[in-house]
């Protein structure tokens, strides 16, 4: 068994309203950032995984996303495993 | 007619559901939520206020409490269960009503008294109602833009599944009576089966003239009669053909 750090990454779904990713849009471009064109405000979820290998590790928190992590309704979700230590 | 109010740590109003509940002629009793069992109870509440701190979602905690699978079980079985603002967070969460509540569009708490029109009157939830009615109570969260996918949507309207709408004092259905951002203006949903109502605003806050409003009071009276109803239909064989009906009407 290793140990993986696996990141985590929940996003608004493409289309859905997001009002922080909104908010912090307008403000960029009161700092004058015309150039940004949209922003979307997820989070990120660090979990520190023992598995045999990285996919292992991967498909565990995948399954953890679905039940729990992520929103299916209004979330993506993206599982990067990253190396062992 | 014996209602399980069900606490969560962070929970803030059970004890305005069990007063509520008391007002409409029904006998309240608290579940904790490590409970497994809801003890016979003919009808649940969900309350609102902050479940598990509202952590990494509101309600994304509190659906796995041990509570949560006899509730699951209670409304699949055709319990009525009525989840008010986070109440109705966690039984989105719970996969017992469509969509989900998003962060406000205003991104602010928002807390004050807002009105409702009520769109269906043949409900278990809302008998006590008139059809069109306006009522005011008070709302209070965070994350209570309701959200669902365009075909989902179209379900609950094409339904009737729609209980109760953001409104202005005349029934208009306004922008700016739109507190949060909710698709459709959407306040208040049952499931399909019709047992299952979840809604952001709080009767339970709405239950006597000294708190500014009783308008919340025949939600609970309509749960409390509806459930003695159900009770003396299976009692009688003469009330199978009333249970039926009662059955086929929350099944609408």
């Amino acid at each position: 068994m290793s140990r993986f750090t696996v990141e985590v990454l929940v996003t608004p779904r493409p289309g859905l309203l997001d009002p922080q990713g909104k908010a912090v849009h307008s403000a960029l471009a009161s700092l004058g950032y015309e150039d940004v064109k949209d922003v979307r405000v997820g989070k990120a979820i660090y979990l520190e995984v023992a598995a045999a290998s990285a996919a292992e590790a991967t498909e565990r928190v995948e399954e953890a996303c679905r039940k729990l992590l992520a929103n299916p309704v209004t979330e993506d979700y993206r599982v990067t495993a990253e190396g062992s230590r | 007619m014996n209602v399980a109010v069900v606490t969560f740590p962070g929970s803030n109003c059970d004890q305005d559901c069990h007063r509520s509940v008391e007002l409409a002629g029904g006998e309240p009793r608290y579940v904790w939520h490590r409970q497994r069992s809801l003890g016979g109870a003919e009808a649940v509440i969900v309350p609102g206020g902050f479940a598990h701190g509202d952590y990494l979602r509101p309600g994304a905690i509190a659906r796995f409490s041990p509570i949560m699978d006899a509730v699951v079980a209670f409304a699949r079985e055709g319990g009525l269960v009525a989840g008010i603002c986070n109440g109705f967070q966690v039984l989105c969460e719970a996969g017992l009503l469509p969509g989900a509540l998003l962060r406000n569009r205003s991104l602010r708490f928002q807390s004050h008294d807002c009105r409702m029109r009520v769109e269906r009157t043949g409900t278990a939830f809302t008998r006590e109602y008139r059809e069109g009615q306006v009522v005011r109570m008070p709302l209070s969260h965070a994350d209570g833009n309701y959200y669902a996918g365009s075909g989902t949507l179209a379900e609950l309207e094409g339904e009737g599944r729609v209980v109760f709408r953001y409104s202005d004092a005349r029934g208009g259905v306004t922008p700016e009576a739109n507190p949060n951002g909710s698709l459709n203006h959407i306040a208040g949903i049952v499931n399909r089966r019709g047992n299952v109502l979840g809604m952001m605003p709080h009767p339970d806050r709405a239950v006597e003239e000294a708190l500014g409003s009783a308008d919340g009071l025949p939600l609970f009276e309509s749960l409390v009669r509806a459930g003695a109803g159900s009770r003396e239909a299976a009692c009688a064989d003469a009330g199978a053909t009333a249970g039926a009906s009662a059955a086929a009407q929350a099944a609408r």
